[in-house]
């Protein structure tokens, strides 16, 4: 709840899992802290919610792959309910032929894997594992400045520099060599299995706008294995959906006295010339603060809830140019039964299901994003999470999630219901072809384009990282040069959204990060 | 639009007119327009403005115009002055920066009516204002080759105007702003210049532009007016201490390397910025630089001699402080004026410099080492510039 009478020493605009976490560590540090939720729900796209009657799903993200295990434990996720209905999850790459591979850690199995590639897996893994080690090294302070950095930034950067060093000189030049190419290219230079490369590039593209033959995209997948530094071994299945992360967070929040409106939309940004002074909410009500952090995505916060009129044209510029065109959807079925994906035993329905069966597959299935339409054939990550948690489906029923690629945001003609319903059945067709007694079993579907998760939890552009990770906006570029350190050219107003570095995904650095900025900065920050 | 397609070099509304008194064929390219030079002599010329009326054809200024609800808070947040402050019927001297808070450019705002508003530019910056454009409700538009200008500078111009009938044109106060009837039409005049005398600038359709030319010059016959060309007008701003950017500074945008733009205070500008305003491009970094000082600061000098101190050095005592931007002997004023930019702890008035000249005659160069004082400001500066109503000289 608000309590006006309170002064607070920072009010954060956005109860996102990265709000959650800022507010924390603030609290711990004295300050007193409110945090102000839009929706009637907490943990922003880290959420659950019932689609239909009865039947619960991860609305939004649906693998917990990356969280970052000191903040976990910092705020004692676990006593305050976070747990897991299943962990260290295979990956399962589907094919035509129902001769599937499975990804286990370091093993392969099936799908015509090769005793090369199987070796080639375990080398890769290991020079991915080092890159991302040297990463994370960077990913839980804040990014050095683009010039003129004091110490602290030089320090970060001498330690990835000496980081790099030490990678000895065949990594080194590998790692700077790759971070520049595509995964396409180092998927050609490694594996021959189809089945393989296809569900790595997925993973390396998952949530932006890219395919296999984009650069970036080897960034992407370090990005994306981070959660291997992080000790996850496999993605893992929430209990209670991606919700109870959010709720977890939450009561670890109140019980260090964070104060959590729900239902509470800011409409705008007070600011008093150049220093943030508080927030104004949909419903008029003023609430005065000494500082103001927002966790909303940048664009959301510069456009909509500052203004670009209170800013420099040159930061509004660089707002405006920022790149987070959503390209992820999520279809929701709930089903009568399981179906029965050809060639999978039950225990297998519950891994992680991809559909990448080449690269070019989706490297096609990207093509058509570019031009406005959807994916005719599209990519998918798929989770049947009631297989490990019954909770979210009546007895004996189940429900399925699925991230689709491609969706741009800016379908050409708009997404209305129309279009909506095409590619809801393109997509069901599709998973269909794998399983073919999917469609007897559909209770109902939902399908979020990019515009109904913008709609939904806030997020400029539906972008899975509330902004493109791509190297132009990573470390000292992210979310904009000149906002790179949690700070913004408005005085007393910080950022601590997906949107900053490191970047996003249900992982609570970068609420972490800002939180120990605002705490450097001093009270007076 | 213009069409820069079908031509190499644009004439202005008042080209044909310019071509017949252009007696020496003396001309330049001013942002893709042919305009004169000089006319007849630059002497002359620079004479005519002094003690006559002399017209120069400004048509080329880049204008740009601002319409909308929003027209008044976009420009305060795009220019360093406080807009609200200036009335309807009112133009006033501005800078813009970027946020660096070093300038862009420099120009005049014209407000012209509710929620309309025209800036005249030295330089084209229709992507920045765009840009700045994003939250407001404004529309910008390019609006240079739409309108004819004239600058018609001069003690008797107030009484040239008086003769084509402009009754009551002495009342009109400095950057003030009126309108008469025209041709079944309108001009616009407003007291406005760049030669720091009596004078005014004209502002009319481009189909009127000629037979404004005419009435004028047969107005202005007796009171002595002329045609004046770029070279004049660079030595009257001089005189009476307007910077010209692209000379005495670098527009923020042009600059390619670090550090050779300048802010505002850098410029002696700093009366122009207004810290009692909402956010302006610029603010926070010109408040730091008030706060922690400027690297440079720009002073004019009186220059010992009658060598124009042109590109010299400048020294206090055997260390280099400063170079010169701008430089030239002013005939009205009887001194040799130089614009300089030295380090921010050498512009205090009344301090010695020492200026490094070379000149050359008949291929022999000298070194003059001209002892200089730094003045208050223009050196030229009369009451007729100011004096309301206008006097008829
Ligand atoms: C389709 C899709 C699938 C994904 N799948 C996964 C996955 O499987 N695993 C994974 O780790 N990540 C996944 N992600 C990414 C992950 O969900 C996000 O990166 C992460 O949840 C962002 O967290 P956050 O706290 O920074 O922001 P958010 O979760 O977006 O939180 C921001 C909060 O601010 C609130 N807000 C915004 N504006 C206002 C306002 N004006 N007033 C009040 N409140 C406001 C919003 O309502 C929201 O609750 C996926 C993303 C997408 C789009």
């Amino acid at each position: 709840m608000i309590n006006l009478d309170k002064n607070y020493d920072v009010i954060i605009v956005g109860g996102g899992h990265n709000g959650l976490v800022c507010a924390s560590y603030l609290a711990k540090d004295g300050r007193s802290v409110l945090v102000l939720e839009a929706n009637n729900s907490i943990g922003g796209a880290s959420a659950t919610s019932e689609f239909v009657d009865q039947f619960s799903v991860s609305s939004c993200a649906h693998w917990l792959i990356q969280l970052n295990p000191d903040i976990a434990s910092d705020m004692g996720l676990n006593s305050q309910g976070l747990e897991m209905a299943a962990r260290d999850l295979k990956t399962i790459a589907l094919a035509e032929d129902a001769d599937h591979l499975t990804i286990d850690g370091d093993n392969l199995e099936g799908g015509g894997i090769s005793d090369e590639d199987r070796k080639a897996y375990i080398a890769f893994n290991k020079q991915m594992l080092k890159f991302c080690k040297l990463l994370a090294g960077a990913f839980n302070r804040r990014a050095p400045k683009l010039v003129e950095g004091n110490l602290t930034d030089r320090l970060t950067l001498a330690k990835l520099g000496l980081g790099m060093k030490m990678l000895g000189k065949d990594d080194m030049s590998d790692l700077m060599r790759l971070a520049l190419i595509n995964i396409y290219d180092v998927m050609e230079e490694n594996f021959d299995n189809e089945l393989l490369k296809g569900a790595i590039s997925l993973d390396s593209l998952l949530g932006s706008h890219m395919g296999p033959r984009s650069p970036n995209t080897v960034y992407g997948y370090l990005y994306r294995r981070m959660g291997d530094v992080f000790g996850y071994k496999g993605p893992a299945v929430v209990k209670g959906g991606m919700g109870a992360v959010g709720e977890a967070m939450a009561n670890a929040a109140r019980a260090k006295g964070v104060d959590i409106q729900l239902g509470a939309a800011v409409s705008k940004i007070n600011i008093d010339v150049d220093r943030a002074t508080g927030v104004t909410l949909a419903d008029g009500t003023v609430v005065n603060g000494a500082l103001v952090v927002s966790n909303a995505d940048p664009k959301t916060t510069f456009n909509k809830l500052v203004g670009l009129a209170n800013i420099e044209t040159g930061v509004a510029r660089r707002v405006k140019t920022m790149r987070m065109k959503g390209d992820a959807a999520k279809l929701h079925i709930a089903l009568d039964s399981l179906p029965n994906f050809t060639g999978l035993t039950e225990q297998q329905m519950g891994q992680r299901l991809v559909i990448a069966p080449t690269m070019n597959y989706i490297e096609t299935a990207f093509n058509a994003s570019k031009y406005g339409e959807y994916s005719k054939a599209p990519a998918m990550d798929i989770s049947i999470p009631s297989v490990h948690d019954a909770s979210l489906a009546p007895d004996g029923k189940h429900v399925m999630s699925v991230i689709v690629q491609y969706a741009p945001y800016e379908l050409a003609g708009g997404w209305n219901d129309e279009h909506k319903e095409a590619f809801k059945n393109l997509v069901i067709d599709r998973i269909a072809d794998f399983a073919p007694d999917l469609k007897d079993k559909i209770v109902a579907a939902q399908l979020l384009t990019p515009v109904d998760i913008e709609e939904r939890f806030h997020i400029h552009g539906g972008h899975w990282h509330h902004g493109e990770i791509s190297l132009d906006q990573i470390l000292m570029m992210r979310p904009f040069p000149g906002a790179s350190q949690y700070g913004t050219a408005v005085d007393g107003l910080y950022l601590c959204g997906a949107g900053n570095h490191p970047g996003g995904g249900v992982m609570g650095l970068a609420g972490h990060n800002a939180a120990k900025e605002i705490i450097n900065r001093g009270k007076s920050a | 639009m213009i069409p820069h397609d079908e031509t190499m070099i644009l004439e202005t509304p008042f080209y044909s007119r310019c071509l017949a008194a252009c007696e020496i064929n003396l001309w330049e390219d001013w942002k893709g327009y042919r305009s004169a030079q000089a006319y007849t002599s630059v002497e002359q010329e620079y004479f005519a403005v002094r003690s006559n009326t002399g017209v120069f054809d400004i048509s080329p200024m880049i204008k740009y115009r601002f319409i909308g609800p929003d027209a008044g808070a976009y420009l305060n947040r795009l220019l360093t002055r406080d807009i609200s402050k200036i009335a309807i019927d009112r133009v006033a001297y501005t800078v813009w920066c970027d946020d660096e808070g070093q300038v862009m450019d420099d120009g005049t705002i014209f407000h012209l009516g509710e929620n309309d508003y025209r800036l005249c530019a030295y330089a084209r910056c229709l992507d920045w204002l765009m840009w700045s454009a994003e939250g407001f409700d404004v529309t910008i538009f390019d609006e240079t080759a739409d309108i004819a200008a004239l600058a018609v500078q001069g003690p008797t111009s107030c009484a040239v105007f008086k003769n084509m009938g402009f009754t009551g044109i002495e009342n009109l106060k400095p950057f003030g702003i009126t309108r008469y009837p025209f041709e079944g039409s309108e001009v616009m005049i407003s007291r406005t210049g760049f030669t720091g005398d009596l004078g005014y600038e004209i502002w009319i359709e481009p189909a009127l532009a000629e037979a404004f030319w005419d009435q004028l010059f047969a107005a202005g016959k007796l009171r002595g007016i002329r045609a004046i060309g770029s070279a004049a007008l660079d030595m009257l701003r001089t005189e009476t201490g307007f910077l010209q950017a692209g000379v005495d500074f670098v527009p923020a945008e042009e600059a390619i390397r670090n550090g050779r733009s300048r802010s505002p205070f850098e410029l002696g500008l700093g009366w122009l910025v207004s810290f009692d305003k909402p956010v302006f491009n610029g603010r926070k970094a010109l408040l730091k630089e008030k706060k922690e000082g400027s690297r440079y600061a720009f002073v004019y000098l009186d220059v010992e001699g009658n060598k124009p101190a042109e590109h010299a050095f400048i020294y206090a005592g055997n260390k280099e402080v400063g170079t010169v931007t701008t430089a030239a002997w002013c005939p009205t004023a009887k001194s040799n004026i130089a614009f300089a930019q030295v380090d921010a702890k050498y512009g205090k008035v009344g301090q010695e410099l020492v200026a490094e000249i070379y000149y050359e005659r008949e291929l022999k160069w000298t070194r003059l080492m001209a002892k200089c004082t730094v003045v208050e400001g223009a050196v030229f500066n009369p009451p007729r510039k100011r004096q309301t109503p206008a006097a008829d000289f």
